[in-house]
């Protein structure tokens, strides 16, 4: 590798904006031929703009990408991948109904003379395509049909049909399972020996050290540092990434725990998760660890009566309530904040104080009519409560930013009166600010009895938050854990379900 | 230590006043077309500005807004129901059926009221229990409808309804005031009152903007739209009983195409077709705006179906122009 | 592993219509002759073409309620034309039937890709419109067969082969949309934006102008559905092929194209196009009367699109490894 190389691809002050926000203020980004370049920074930090303006999708409002040295502007996605740069996406961007080589083909699929799409070299091609990478299917099969794994090999694939010189990986292992990504890794080692120039997306940290020659990180959309991974150790990566130390203050809380007020007792659904077995006290966070798909949503929206667990008790306060829906939840003091805040947390569309009181309309109105006064008050109870960042109460909700978003969802569920509030992923997607807000606040619920479920995935959340942790793996419980047992090596270890025999024996 | 009560950030309930949103609505902009087109109206032919023919125009809209009112609920929940105009034509052969046998205008409301009920929890039931999606679902009760009318019925009619049956479509309350439009205003303030000041109307909205986040909020979302075709089916039942009465027949092609104006007259009103905005005093407008229309130009001798032209110009203008205007806008602030 | 290269709609559509044909026959056994199943597929070859071209639009998640009052404006513009210069050639009056009916195509299309307005609404409009501009050209009077010439009404119903030329042209039309459908990036592109218009972006596709090319198909085939229509029945008026946009979207929900995008095929609106044909064509003979038709179309969608729901349900998570292992 020589150092004197000049960069395949390289980005120049470029600065993106929307509306409101500044999602990319002159980062500078160079990616080199047969070297993997690690884009390291939080959520928020404008890697996502990144990826797709390099593919395309959104077209930079200043600055000056280059290829080999020259100038280029990418129109659209095409263009993109005219230029040699493709990108296996985060999202899954497939389609279920076309088969699995028209997916890998679409776009550029071979021509007959006649200019129609040659289908019998386009299934060469495919399986030429999928036998290196390892992929055994038939490309005819229509990608419904196929598993999520497979389906990321088939977007490998895609990748790789275009003669690319620069491969976008964008958070390319977040759904694999070990023995998948150790053949990614491989996959990216072959790649790497072909020349190209591979930028990899990632937030886990092993990862990065173990695949990634070079490092590039961003912060809040502007650009901090690069340079080789041999350079710098993960602390001081880390602290580039977050731009502090990494001790995150967690409250200090005395946990005042006294009687049950949930006991789940043999939850299970036929494909998400079964015997589900856990009491909550009343005053107490409990959290909920796992890896992404290991069913601890599932068995929350359950909980909050979005699906009907096929077999399973839940008993409030020692009696038994049977919740079928939402509605049922929550009158039995059971809500949920749930991870997607777009999609099922906030109506946006409705204004504020009504996202606040949708469920508290019986307590607002009179005999079914509204009266907005007692809305309005409500609302600003909590609003105020949460400190929400508004211009007014009757602002449209889809007009605040994910932390205020977040921050009316829970107003929302904090004027029903809850007794369990089961908080689903809580912080993810917040800037650093507003994740301190909504610690504070979930140890300030506790402390005023009432009783916390936290789903998180983030490893220090879990251990400065919680009383008692359960850990899920392939819809079930795997653990429960507390005090000394609660320590980072311990969560990993069953969260992945590796038990040395030794630690069986300390235990 | 700062005193707590002065960190605390006040926001304001409103940003602008109720005022200023009025004036801004697109209610406000359709009422000054209404007026225009009076106005107008009044001016191009004599026989505008006479009682007796203002009040005979205003059977160009009163069933389809009754309809329209209903339907307004349902779309701003996000469906749509096609079928009203074949739920009519059911209503009306069946009153027609049991007027043969000689009942009297009290069974006949209520049969006509049944039917229109029995055929919107058809719907519903597909749309909200088989979970099937409502346009599909209404296409296709709306040739079950009307093809059960016409198996009844055949290329015959009914006739013969009991005198006293007329005055729904043909009485008049005091001077130049019909029962129609009596019932027209009556309907028109309960369901104006329905959608913007009852917790239902709240959940309509939530469920239009959306229906995930609703749901996540303890709305019973199915149960919501379930009643919501079970009124539109009501009120396209009371729309059989005052059309019936007042053509004093019944054929099966009877009110055929009306659904496309409701529809229309819905949209034109302000309700965004794909759900989540919409007020009921935006249809009492666009009523009036088509029924204007359709008699002003009636009084030129212009055709019906010329009449229609303006009718779809209007349906698509009125979306496409403000549209238009942003583009245009955004374009020139760009140099 | 076989079901999975087997269309299961179209395979059970298809025995839904022998089932069929085989009941009407033993009530009417002259109704499978050869010459008659011909009738019914001339009959149908209207609906067949236009299913092709609703088809299209339904797939790209739009509806085209516009396609009966084109098909109108189209056969009243090209009667008119013809009894002006009755010397006009046949291929001429095509071509204008078909541009004429594309160019209003492109004015839903347009409304769709560049104003954004719900193609429900953009249609509902303009299928008033063209209808009105019928009586406006037309000043409301008939065409009837005595004013046009021997040349424009004999095309359509001309033998080739056996076979009128409007069923020829309905096969043909099948044959090229096939074609279109599987191996042109159009087909494919029109299949990618209904099924995942979010990754169609990320692939390089325009929605917008798929969506629009899609309504120009569409209406395309409404011109020439408009000649023909025009030229077999002999006449023209405001009103013909009235409400025979419901019939149209009828055939491709019972042929399973799915009204949310993304999921039909050529096949399946072909076989819900001639599923009500047969229907249509049937009553009579056995001896039901044709006002039961209305109802059983209805009946037909219904079922077809709870059918088609159930059978396209999306399977849940799957965590368990208990439950992996049992699928």
């Amino acid at each position: 590798m020589t150092e004197r190389a000049p960069p395949v691809v390289s980005m120049d002050a470029i600065t993106k904006t929307f509306p409101g926000v500044k999602a990319l203020d002159q980062v500078r980004l160079d990616l080199y031929a047969g070297q993997v370049t690690a884009l390291v920074g939080e959520n928020g930090a404008g890697k996502s703009t990144t990826v797709k303006i390099l593919t395309g999708i959104y077209q930079p409002d200043g600055g000056t990408i280059r290829i080999d040295g020259a100038p280029i502007k990418f129109a659209n996605a095409n263009a993109a991948g005219a230029a040699g740069i493709t990108a296996i996406h985060q999202e899954t961007v497939l389609f279920d109904e076309l088969s699995v080589a028209e997916n890998i083909f679409i776009g550029h699929a071979p021509r007959t003379r006649l200019g129609l799409i040659d289908t019998a070299e386009m299934h060469r091609a495919a399986v030429r395509l999928l036998d290196s990478i390892g992929a055994p299917f038939d490309p005819r099969t229509r990608l419904r049909d196929l598993g999520i794994a497979n389906k990321h090999l088939v977007a490998i694939a895609r990748a790789l049909s275009v003669d690319a010189r620069v491969v976008i990986m964008d958070e390319p292992t977040a759904a694999l399972s070990h023995k998948e990504i150790a053949e990614l890794y491989e996959l990216v080692e072959t790649l790497k020996a072909q020349g190209k120039a591979i930028l990899f997306i990632s937030h886990k940290f092993d990862e990065i050290f173990h695949i990634a020659d070079r490092y590039a990180v961003f912060r809040d959309g502007a650009f901090v540092g690069a340079g080789m991974i041999a350079d710098i150790d993960e602390d001081a990566l880390v602290k580039m990434m977050v731009g502090r130390t990494v001790d995150h203050i967690f409250p200090e809380r005395q946990p005042n725990v006294a009687e049950d007020v949930l006991q789940v007792v043999g939850y299970a659904h036929p494909t998400e998760f079964a015997d589900i077995n856990f009491t909550l006290k009343r005053g107490e966070i409990l959290g909920f660890y796992g890896l992404v798909g290991a069913g601890r949503s599932e068995f929350m929206q359950s909980l909050f009566g979005i699906t009907k667990p096929s077999k399973g008790v839940c008993k409030i306060n020692g009696q038994i309530k049977v919740i079928r829906s939402p509605a049922d939840a929550v009158a039995n003091g059971i809500v949920y904040v749930p991870e997607d805040r777009g999609k099922q947390g906030a109506v946006i569309g409705l204004p504020i104080f009504q996202n606040i009181t949708l469920p508290s309309l019986g307590r607002t109105s009179r005999s079914g009519f509204l009266q907005l006064a007692e809305e309005f008050k409500l609302a600003r109870d909590y609003a105020e409560r949460l400190d929400l960042r508004a211009a007014s109460l009757d602002q449209d909700v889809g007009n605040l930013s994910g932390g205020n978003q977040q921050k009316v969802v829970i107003a929302k569920w904090l004027a029903t009166q809850p007794q369990v509030i089961i908080l689903d992923e809580p912080t993810k997607g917040i800037d650093i600010g507003s994740k301190a807000a909504v610690h504070d606040f979930m140890a300030e619920l506790a402390a005023q009895g009432l009783s916390v479920i936290m789903v998180s995935s983030e490893i220090p959340e879990v251990i400065g938050m919680s009383d008692r942790v359960i850990v899920m793996r392939d819809g079930r419980i795997e653990a429960e854990l507390a005090d000394d047992a609660l320590t980072p090596e311990t969560l990993v270890r069953h969260a992945a379900g590796i038990t040395t025999p030794a630690q069986m024996e300390e235990a | 230590m700062t005193d707590a009560t002065s960190q605390t950030r006040h926001i304001p309930d409103r940003l602008h006043s109720r005022l200023y949103a009025t004036l801004r609505s697109w209610e406000a902009l359709l009422l000054a077309v209404a007026v225009a087109i009076f106005i107008v109206n009044s001016f191009t032919s004599p026989y505008f500005l006479n009682a007796w023919n203002l009040s005979d125009a205003t059977f160009n809209f009163t069933e389809k807004a009754m309809i329209a009112f209903a339907m307004a609920l349902l779309i701003i929940a996000g469906e749509i129901d096609l079928s009203v105009a074949s739920i009519i034509a059911l209503a009306s052969t069946a009153m027609g059926f049991a007027a043969q046998y000689g009942a009297g205008t009290p069974e006949l409301v209520i049969i006509g009221l049944t039917v229109g009920l029995l055929c919107g929890a058809f719907n519903a039931f597909f749309v909200t229990v088989l979970g099937l999606p409502s346009i599909v679902v209404t296409i296709g009760t709306m040739s079950l409808f009307r093809g059960i009318s016409f198996i009844i019925l055949g290329d015959g009619a009914y006739r013969g309804y009991p005198a006293d049956f007329a005055w729904f479509g043909q009485g008049y309350v005091f001077w130049v005031i019909t029962v129609e439009m009596v019932l027209f205003v009556i309907i028109a303030v309960i369901y104006g009152v329905l959608l913007h000041k009852t917790n239902f109307g709240r959940a309509v909205y939530a469920i239009g903007n959306n229906p995930t986040g609703a749901l996540f909020s303890g709305i019973r979302v199915q149960r919501v739209k379930f009643i919501l075709f079970l009124l539109t089916g009501l009120m396209s039942g009371v729309a059989a009983i005052c059309l019936t009465s007042r053509l004093g027949s019944t054929r099966p092609s009877i009110a055929t195409g009306m659904e496309l104006e409701v529809v229309t007259m819905v949209v034109l009103g302000g309700v965004n077709i794909l759900g989540g905005s919409g007020s009921i005093p935006g249809v009492v407008i666009a009523a009036f705006v088509m029924g204007l229309v359709t008699f002003g130009l009636g009084l030129l001798n212009v055709p019906g179906i010329v009449m229609s032209i303006f009718i779809g110009l209007l349906l698509i203008g009125v979306i496409a122009l403000p549209r238009l205007w942003t583009m245009i806008a955004a374009r020139r602030a760009k140099p | 592993m076989l079901p999975r290269f087997l269309p299961v709609r179209e395979t059970i559509l298809s025995v839904a219509i022998l089932a069929l044909l085989l009941l009407i026959s033993t009530r009417f056994s002259g109704f499978i002759a050869p010459a008659n199943l011909a009738n019914v597929f001339n009959d149908t070859a209207p609906l067949i073409i236009l299913a092709l071209g609703q088809m299209v639009v339904i797939l790209t998640r739009c509806i085209d309620l516009s396609v009966a009052a084109n098909l109108a404006l189209t056969g009243m513009v090209v009667a008119m034309i013809n009894v002006a210069l009755p010397g006009l050639p046949i291929p001429v009056i095509i071509a204008i039937a078909i541009l004429l009916g594309a160019l209003m195509g492109a004015v839903n299309g347009l409304l769709v890709w560049k104003l954004a307005i719900p193609p429900i609404v953009v249609t509902l409009g303009t299928m008033t419109i063209f209808r009105g501009i019928i009586f406006l050209i037309s000043d409301g009077k008939w065409v009837n067969a005595h004013e046009m010439s021997s040349a424009f009404t004999g095309f359509p119903r001309a033998a080739v082969l056996g076979l009128p030329v409007l069923s020829w042209v309905a096969v043909l039309t099948v044959i090229i949309f096939g074609i279109m459908m599987a191996r042109t990036s159009l087909g494919r592109s029109i299949f990618a934006v209904g099924g995942n218009p979010h990754a169609a972006v990320y692939t390089g596709i325009d929605v917008g102008k798929t969506q629009f090319l899609a309504f120009v198909l569409s209406g395309a085939l409404a011109g020439l559905t408009g000649y023909l229509w025009v030229a077999r029945y002999a006449v023209a008026y405001v009103d013909i092929a009235g409400g025979f946009e419901l019939e149209v979207v009828a055939a491709c929900v019972i042929g399973g194209i799915s009204i949310a995008g993304g999921i039909g095929s050529v096949g399946g609106a072909v076989l819900g196009a001639l599923f009500l044909g047969v229907v249509k064509n049937a009553l009579p003979v056995v001896n039901i009367s044709p006002f039961w038709q209305l109802a059983i179309s209805g009946s037909a969608i219904l079922i077809a699109v709870a059918f088609n729901a159930r059978a396209g349900k999306a399977k849940g998570r799957i965590i368990l490894k208990s439950a992996e292992a049992s699928t």
